[in-house]
């Protein structure tokens, strides 16, 4: 009996506390003030502004286009599945014809979507993302433990790092174009061009974080290492590593961050068919809906900007030692 | 025991700072036997630390030097454990893990994976850790950390157990719990200890003896007290001991009268920033 009264009272929905229930309200009732005031001033703010493509676009014409491009892509999925199923058929009945006939079968080649855009996007910036953290994190445990390393590494890296994408894409565009040439190239060049543009705006916040972090592993825990005599690579990995985590995971999400800006900037010149291609293309196209359009694709960018540094933060959760530490 | 072990020989050891270099010890000379356990006392900045950290050769002496069984020490080598005064423990490690990470370097090729956790199990016993064996270090109390420290430390087969201040940091019962712990452990392994202290009681109840220092600037061995109580020592059986008053007071005679603390201000300050500089460079 105890068994099962104590089973249904897991079940009972509790009545919140008065405290409990003012953080509730606390934590989502002024937020969400927040917002409404953004949409309000937004709304009214476009109306007064008058663009050569129109009035600028409140919320719910960029709601319309959301709606717009979710219909787009639905319907360039159903164009291709039935593509795929004419082909099928089409097949198969020259085969019943001649078992010999020549089968040939194609791609669908229609225009990529918006949410095709999203996902090429993504799959650039975090191409480029670990490129960079491959790089970055080994130099900046090597240049953390040795002083001489770090005064050699640090002008250079202090001259780059303030460099802007836009500067190294012509550079990139030119190395890449008379370097990868294939017959039949495994990625596109655009890819490749935003891709390294990605990595070379972005290695440097971990590299510095890393390094200071690992020059600032605890006098007493070096000493704990000296006297127990640990290999390098034991050092590195059992004292080094632990304790430098936290100041890596703060370089690893200013580099998501720049590398995420820093994409959207490349793609509209590497013309990567991306989220930057689609701005770019919304832009000289130039139909009165394409301020919405764009719209749309601004605050999909600052969203999945925002996920992918909270993705971030999660996987520091899950590799930090200290699982009491509060991340933010 | 009347044998030679270690012999400390007009060590002396400067750092360098912005106006030159700062004297910290001279001619510190000192001979230990085998199995014997010698305290290092004195007023706070007199370089008790840096005489242990030159032995377990993190320092190196400007001057003199340090041997061992007749060699020369200039790194820190498995036959000189230390413990030290904040336990430092690795945070992310457990109880077990740690020990193991001084295990390993030492018994690598000569014990099998086995036999190691076997002999890490029994450190821990020995300091009597076994029912924590998994725990990290911000699950135990100060004591266990330290006691887990000492273990490390017993783990690694030192023939000197060098130990900066281990009790310093610890309330007067889990220090007297330790300090048993310690006197127990050392007669049945027979480990050489040197251990810093600034507890005249500690001092007198652990020693076979006691090294008292002057204050620095260049510091050295002011006064060597052979404590001559029989082992094992009790420490309720000793306090109304005349004998055991005689070397307290001695010791108190010695901190107190003769090397009363005049504090120079100046000179705090530029022993301060003498070690920060020697710790940067070792960072470096």
């Amino acid at each position: 009996m105890s068994v099962l009264s104590s089973t249904l009272a897991k079940f009972k929905i509790e009545k919140p506390s008065p405290a409990k229930l003012r953080d509730m309200v606390l934590g989502a009732f002024i937020p969400a003030v927040g917002l409404v005031f953004f949409l309000i001033f937004w709304q009214v703010g476009a109306q007064s502004i008058k663009t050569s493509l129109g009035t600028f676009p409140g919320p719910k014409e960029v709601l319309a286009q959301w709606g717009n491009l979710v219909d787009e892509h639905k319907t360039e999925r159903k164009r291709e599945a039935d593509f795929y199923v004419r082909q099928t058929t089409r097949n198969a009945e020259a085969l019943a014809l001649d078992p010999k006939a020549e089968i040939r079968t194609r791609k669908f080649s229609g225009p990529p979507t918006f949410f095709d855009k999203i996902k090429t996007s993504l799959i650039t910036v975090l191409s480029g993302f670990f490129l960079a953290t491959f790089i970055a994190i080994p130099i900046g445990i090597v240049i953390g433990l040795s002083q001489s390393l770090y005064r050699a590494f640090n002008p250079i890296i202090q001259i780059f790092k303030p460099i802007s994408p836009l500067a190294w894409l012509p550079l990139i565009t030119l190395v890449v174009s008379s370097v990868y040439t294939s017959e039949d190239p495994m990625f596109q060049k655009s890819f490749i061009i935003s891709l390294l543009t990605v990595t070379l705006c972005s290695l440097w916040p971990t590299m510095i974080n890393t390094a200071v972090g690992v020059a600032g592993v605890s006098k007493d825990l070096v000493n704990v290492s000296r006297v127990l005599r640990l290999s390098w690579f034991t050092h590195v990995r059992k004292i080094v590593l632990p304790s430098s985590i936290p100041m890596m995971f703060t370089g690893l999400r200013l580099s998501l961050g720049i590398a995420w800006m820093v994409l959207i900037a490349a793609e509209m010149l590497a013309q990567n068919p991306g989220l930057g291609k689609f701005v770019w293309d919304e832009f000289q196209n130039g139909s009165s809906d394409s301020l919405g359009r764009i719209c749309v694709a601004v605050l999909t960018i600052g969203l999945i900007g925002f996920f992918l540094d909270r993705t971030l933060l999660l996987i520091q959760g899950w590799v930090n030692w200290d699982k009491s530490a509060v991340v933010r | 025991m009347s044998q030679l072990h270690l012999e400390l020989s007009s060590v002396g050891i400067d750092f360098p700072t912005a106006k030159g270099p700062f004297c910290a010890l001279q001619n510190v000379n000192l001979k230990v036997m085998k199995g014997e356990f010698v305290s290092l006392i004195g007023h706070s900045g007199c370089g008790k630390s840096t005489v242990l950290n030159i032995v377990a050769g993190l320092y190196k002496a400007s001057l003199g030097g340090v041997m061992l069984n007749g060699r020369e020490v200039n790194e820190p080598g498995p036959e000189r454990a230390v413990v030290f005064q904040n336990h430092s423990l690795l945070p992310w490690l457990t109880a077990y893990q740690n020990v193991e990470l001084g295990v390993k370097p030492v018994f690598k090729g000569k014990k099998t994976r086995a036999e190691m956790r076997e002999w890490i199990e029994h450190n821990l016993e020995l300091v009597h850790m076994t029912h924590a064996l998994h725990k990290r270090p911000d699950e135990l109390s100060g004591g266990m950390k330290q006691r887990v420290g000492i273990a490390r430390a017993l783990a690694m087969q030192p023939e000197v157990l060098l130990m900066d201040e281990p009790f310093g940091a610890l309330d007067a019962l889990t220090r007297a719990h330790l300090q048993d712990s310690l006197m127990e452990i050392q007669h049945s392994l027979g480990n050489t200890v040197i251990m810093i202290t600034h507890d005249v009681d500690e001092a007198v109840l652990l020693s076979d003896r006691i090294v008292m220092m002057t204050n620095g600037p260049a510091a050295t061995v002011g006064e060597i007290l052979d404590v001559k109580l029989p082992r094992p020592r009790n420490r309720l059986a000793l306090a109304d001991d005349p004998e055991y008053n005689g070397y307290r007071s001695a010791v108190l005679r010695f901190l107190y009268e003769k090397q009363k603390k005049v504090e120079p201000i100046a000179a705090k300050r530029v022993e301060k920033s003498a070690a920060a500089l020697v710790e940067n460079k070792q960072v470096a």
